[in-house]
């Protein structure tokens, strides 16, 4: 519980950052701390130098321009359940982040920690990838934008180089007649997802199923997309009974993580019930 | 005027843990104070070839490195005792640093001193041990088949005892001619404890006096010095003060002798400063004593009736790689002898094999022993119910011992003094509604959907430990009796001081209580001090719900002994005979004339005056009683649970937990229920979520709170209470206890919901926990799914 030596910066500004990276090698970002101070009182990790991101104003808050909002990385997790940009254009996202832990863990967390430390049992990863978001990422060279799909590349990998810094997440605001449903099968002792399934429905103008979209958290090394569940579901008016059948048929996860608590099979019976559930009621919720 | 005992006033501990003015071992600071860290085995069964401390020894900021070989070089005995003897029990050597063999996860090998905690922390990962990886076990069963590695020389087969009670041919005669006869195999799982304030200990020798003080987390300050002296260090007890100041939790953790502390004080004596050492979170899981853990078969015989005619358990209890302080008394005397349960069973046989794993120490937690007995009772009710077409509450009121049979001698050496067993049943059964429920499952059923399931868990618990004569003669090297001293100031106002060592339960205020109480007085004038070997008489502690039956009864004798002194003085004052003189609502009074009465101030303060005192009667007014109970004390009570199952999922939803317990007269209604509280969200735990795994190799795969699920709030509901009062016979308050009800009734309440709840695919048991998995696996393993 006591970590390893290390050196410790504060930087003030976005550029300031990006500076002491270059200067440390082995250098980490220091956000909300809350995944990556456990990790090193437990010296499962030992950098040298921490970089604390967390005061970096321009970093934090929740914009919305052109059917957007633009969500900076510093954006804490109980700022992001208590939003009302948020929960009115992305409903699915303050769902999902006032189901994260409890208030000390929201109060410090961040979105961009988040994503970033891409834990399989976090909640933001599924949704942020369900919602076809966008990662802005600002490095030595400027600046770049990751489509969430290519972002998350294996188990606590993602597609950030060593030297950047995660700025940003933009995601579309949900339109009229779209639901959206966070449900999290959550791990007794840590509150991690076991499974944590992000349905997004579109009705169209003749309540059949314009759009579709079906993540997972908890299921696999990184964040699952149900495509073959969405695209059967395209087009179809959703009864109960198509909602069921196209999850039956269509849902299947060939490389399920498992553990004592929850094995491989177990997580993808949970994918299937949860995914149902969470499919319902999202189209209840455009419906409504 | 309201009496003091029985309201709820509020527990006058609060305002300081609250506000973070508590000082608990690890806030205290000495001058020139030396951090230890503890190094520890990675394997759970290993030989040491070789440990090299140089490279440890060499960082800056390190003060000394010590191994198992220097303890043995400075003549200290260094190793941690055993408390409790069973016949032929084997008892290998417990060093405190093992030299030799390492056999659990998280033995120690080594300890590093520092000027900081981060520097000692670093040099534990510079130590070098070279280990020699042996064959590991750890199951309680497979233990003890041939050729399962073997852990002590000195314990053949891993057998530390093997231990029976009841009557074996009686048993065995009942099963035959029984009606009905059902059987279950049970994995009571293994937990941790989970204390929120890790162990710790600060050290500090005087080598000029030769004095060892050591602050320390402890239940029981008296027995870690007696151990200290008579066992681990060898110093005269007279030169050790044990102070336990602020303790934050213990569940059972906080009674044992373990290695951690011994080191500290050790090291301290070496060094010439003071040492203090504390538990990571991590430490804590893998050292401290866990609990439960047996792998057990019953079986139970009824007449068609539904009678119970006999009950046979045969319990390969684990012990861990070391028997600890108490290990051997858990599943022995505080199992066995519970098996009777609120039952007339006429014949009972249990057999106990206790035995040595690679896996970390097994003593006491919460309940200790009592609900592993409970749940195998009450799981067997609920199969007998089942078998025989009967209703769960109907089969245990035909068993039900009588309220006319007591004083009941039980088959396993057990006598209830008392008890009442029907009223707390139908209470709880109102309580529910327990016929609309029965008649909502019944729709439920034909619904699909959720089902709903309702367990009853009738249970008893003796404690109140204990008679000494009694516990001596069953193998306990303790007493059991209890210290109180009141002294009454001159000016009226009274301390405490209690052999009792509370770590939450809130004596501050409850034996205040008691104080005002007998004496009259205002409860804020009274002060309870305990916790200091140098300040308090000579006391056993606080555990397995003793502290109200007999540390407060020693007080409560001693507050009536300074009445009777009292009442020398006033009638002495009063012109009067000793005879005439009453005492009531604080002041005494010749009978029938309170107008001319002398307050308790009054006396206490000629007491000390001593200007014209009765002839014969000695200055001061305190007294201070040595109470050993007459029995153990024995609350009961029935719990039901009624939860949710998803068949989907398999997870289960709790929807109320009604608790009617009766724990006697109640001194603090508010603290009692808060007892009662996390006794239910403790043994609800242990049926739904608390597991310490172990893998093949040894290795706790539960060991951080990552992993090992402590319930939060949102995971229980509010719990409806209700309570009878049959107050206890023998001791002077009435009072038995009330720690450990919740944790000891809970688990089989939840589970045979579950079961209930599962009726419909033939499910008859399930282990505890009851993970949504392993529930869902049964569901498609029943074939009705
Ligand atoms: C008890 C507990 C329970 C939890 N339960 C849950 C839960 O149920 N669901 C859930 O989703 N999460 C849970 N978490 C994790 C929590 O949400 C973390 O806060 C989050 O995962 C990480 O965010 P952070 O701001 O704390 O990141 P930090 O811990 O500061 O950083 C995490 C990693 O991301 C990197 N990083 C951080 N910010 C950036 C950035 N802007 N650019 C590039 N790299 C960056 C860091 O260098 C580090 O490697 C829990 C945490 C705890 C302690």
């Amino acid at each position: 519980m006591y970590p390893a030596r290390f050196e410790y910066y504060r930087a003030n500004t976005l550029q300031e950052a990006i500076h002491l990276l270059q200067q440390h090698s082995g250098a980490k970002l220091l956000a909300g701390g809350h995944s990556l101070i456990p990790i090193m009182k437990l010296r499962l990790a030992q950098p040298p130098v921490l970089i604390d991101i967390g005061r970096i104003s321009e970093l934090s808050g929740v914009m919305k321009t052109d059917g957007r909002l633009r969500i900076g990385s510093l954006t804490t997790h109980a700022m992001l359940a208590a939003s009302e940009a948020v929960k009115k254009h992305c409903p699915i996202l303050a769902e999902a982040a006032g189901q994260i832990a409890d208030p000390a863990v929201r109060n410090k967390g961040t979105i961009g920690g988040n994503l970033a430390h891409a834990d399989p049992g976090s909640d933001l990863p599924a949704v942020t990838l369900a919602l076809d978001g966008v990662i802005h990422i600002t490095g030595r060279d400027g600046d770049r934008q990751v489509n969430a799909s290519d972002f998350f590349l294996d188990l606590l990998t993602t597609d950030l180089k060593p030297e950047e810094v995660l700025t940003a997440v933009e995601l579309p605001a949900l339109e009229e007649r779209t639901g959206s449903c966070y449900l999290k099968f959550e791990h007794p002792a840590s509150g991690y997802a076991v499974c944590g399934a992000a349905a997004i429905v579109a009705l169209g103008g003749d309540e059949s199923c314009e759009r579709a979209g079906l993540c997972f958290n908890g299921v696999t090394a990184t964040p699952y997309r149900a495509s073959a569940v969405t695209e059967a579901l395209a087009g179809q008016n959703l009864e109960d009974a198509t909602i069921d059948q196209a999850v039956t048929e269509h849902l299947s996860i060939d490389d399920p993580m498992g553990d004592t608590y929850a094995s491989g099979p177990y997580r993808v019976e949970l994918a299937k019930v949860y995914s149902k559930r969470a499919l319902k009621t999202a189209r209840d919720r455009a419906r409504s | 005027m309201a009496r003091v005992f029985g309201s709820s006033i509020k527990r006058r501990e609060d305002p300081s843990l609250i506000t973070g003015a508590g000082q608990y071992t690890d806030d205290l600071k000495l001058p020139n104070m030396a951090y230890a860290a503890i190094v520890r085995s990675p394997h759970a069964h290993a030989r040491i070839r070789s440990i090299d401390t140089s490279k440890a020894t060499a960082l800056d900021g390190v003060t000394a490195v010590f191994t198992g070989e220097d303890i043995k070089k400075s003549g200290t005995p260094g190793v941690v005792p055993v408390g409790w003897l069973l016949p032929d029990m084997k008892i290998p050597p417990h060093p405190v640093l093992a030299s030799e063999t390492v056999r659990y996860v998280g033995d120690a090998v080594a300890v590093v001193l520092a000027e900081d905690r981060y520097r000692a922390q670093d040099a534990v990962d510079l130590v070098e041990v070279d280990y020699d990886p042996l064959a590991v076990v750890t199951n309680p069963a497979k233990t003890v088949e041939e050729g399962a590695p073997q852990l002590h020389a000195e314990a053949a087969n891993n057998i530390a005892f093997d231990w029976e009670l009841g009557d074996k041919t009686k048993t065995d005669e009942a099963f035959p001619k029984a009606a009905h006869v059902l059987k279950v195999n049970i994995r009571n799982n293994r937990l941790i404890p989970q204390a929120i304030e890790p162990r710790a200990a600060l050290a500090s020798y005087d080598d000029s006096k030769g004095q060892l003080t050591v602050w320390m987390t402890s239940q029981n300050p008296h027995i870690h010095r007696l151990l200290m002296s008579l066992a681990s260090l060898g110093l005269p007890e007279h030169k050790i003060r044990v102070i336990a100041p602020e303790v934050g939790g213990g569940f059972g953790s906080k009674i044992h002798h373990y290695p951690d502390e011994v080191i500290a004080c050790w090291c301290s004596m070496q060094l010439h400063r003071p040492v203090k050492w504390t538990a990571t979170r991590t430490e804590a899981n893998l050292t401290d004593t866990h609990g439960r853990d047996h792998v057990t078969e019953a079986e139970m015989a009824l007449d068609e009736n539904g009678r119970i005619l006999g009950l046979r358990v045969k319990t390969y209890a684990n012990m861990g790689a070391y028997l600890s302080t108490f290990g051997p008394l858990v599943p022995t005397y505080l199992h066995g002898t519970l098996l009777s349960g609120e039952y007339d069973i006429p014949a009972i046989y249990c057999n106990v094999i206790g035995t040595f794993t690679n896996t970390t120490p097994v003593d006491t937690v919460r309940g200790a022993g009592r609900p592993e007995a409970t749940f195998i009772i009450e799981r067997l009710m609920d199969l007998a119910a089942e078998e025989l077409g009967l209703d769960p509450v109907e089969i245990r009121r035909r068993n039900f011992i009588s309220p006319d049979a007591f004083p009941y001698q039980t088959q396993v050496a057990l006598q209830y003094d008392s008890g009442n067993y029907g009223p707390a049943l139908d209470r709880a059964l109102e309580m529910v509604n327990y016929k609309n429920l029965r008649a909502e499952q019944e729709r439920r059923r034909g619904e699909g959907g959720k089902l709903l399931g309702v367990g009853l868990s009738t249970y008893i618990e003796a404690c109140g430990l204990a008679p000494s004569a009694v516990v001596g003669s069953l193998g306990a090297q303790a007493g059991q009796w209890e210290s109180g001293e009141v002294r009454v100031h001159p000016t009226g106002t009274v301390t405490v001081y209690t052999g009792s060592s509370a770590h939450g339960q809130g004596h501050h205020t409850t034996f205040a209580q008691i104080v005002a109480d007998r004496l009259g007085i205002d409860a804020d004038n009274v002060e309870v001090i305990h916790g200091d070997t140098d300040q308090v008489p000579f006391g056993w502690g606080t555990y397995g719900s003793r502290s109200a039956a007999v540390g407060g009864s020693a007080i409560a004798v001693s507050a009536d002994k300074v009445i009777e002194k009292g009442r020398q003085i006033a009638a002495h004052l009063l012109e009067a005979s000793e005879e005439d003189v009453v005492f009531e609502e604080g002041k005494f009074f010749v009978r029938g004339a309170p107008d001319k009465s002398q307050t308790l101030n009054d006396i206490a303060l000629q007491a000390h005056l001593a200007h014209n005192l009765p002839p014969g009667v000695e200055p001061g007014l305190s007294a201070t009683s040595f109470y050993d109970p007459a029995n153990f004390t024995f609350p009961f009570g029935t719990h039901i649970a009624v939860l949710e199952v998803d068949p989907e999922t398999g997870e289960v939803k709790l929807l109320r937990y009604v608790a009617v317990d009766d724990v006697g007269n109640v001194i603090n209604p508010m603290i009692v229920d808060g007892q009662i509280h996390g006794g239910i969200a403790h043994g609800i735990a242990q049926a739904l979520w608390e597991e310490a795994i172990y893998d093949g190799n040894g290795q706790l795969l539960t060991g951080e709170l990552l992993d090992y699920a402590v319930p939060k709030p949102h995971m229980l509901v509010s719990f409806e209470l209700d309570r009878t009062v049959t107050p206890c016979p023998h001791n002077p308050l009435g009072v038995k206890g009330v720690g450990e009800t919740g944790t000891i009734a809970s688990p089989a309440a939840v589970v045979n919901a579950v079961v209930d709840a599962l009726k419909s695919y033939g499910i008859k048991h399930l282990d505890m926990p009851l993970t949504p998995e392993k529930i869902w696996r049964a569901i498609h393993q029943s074939g009705r799914s």
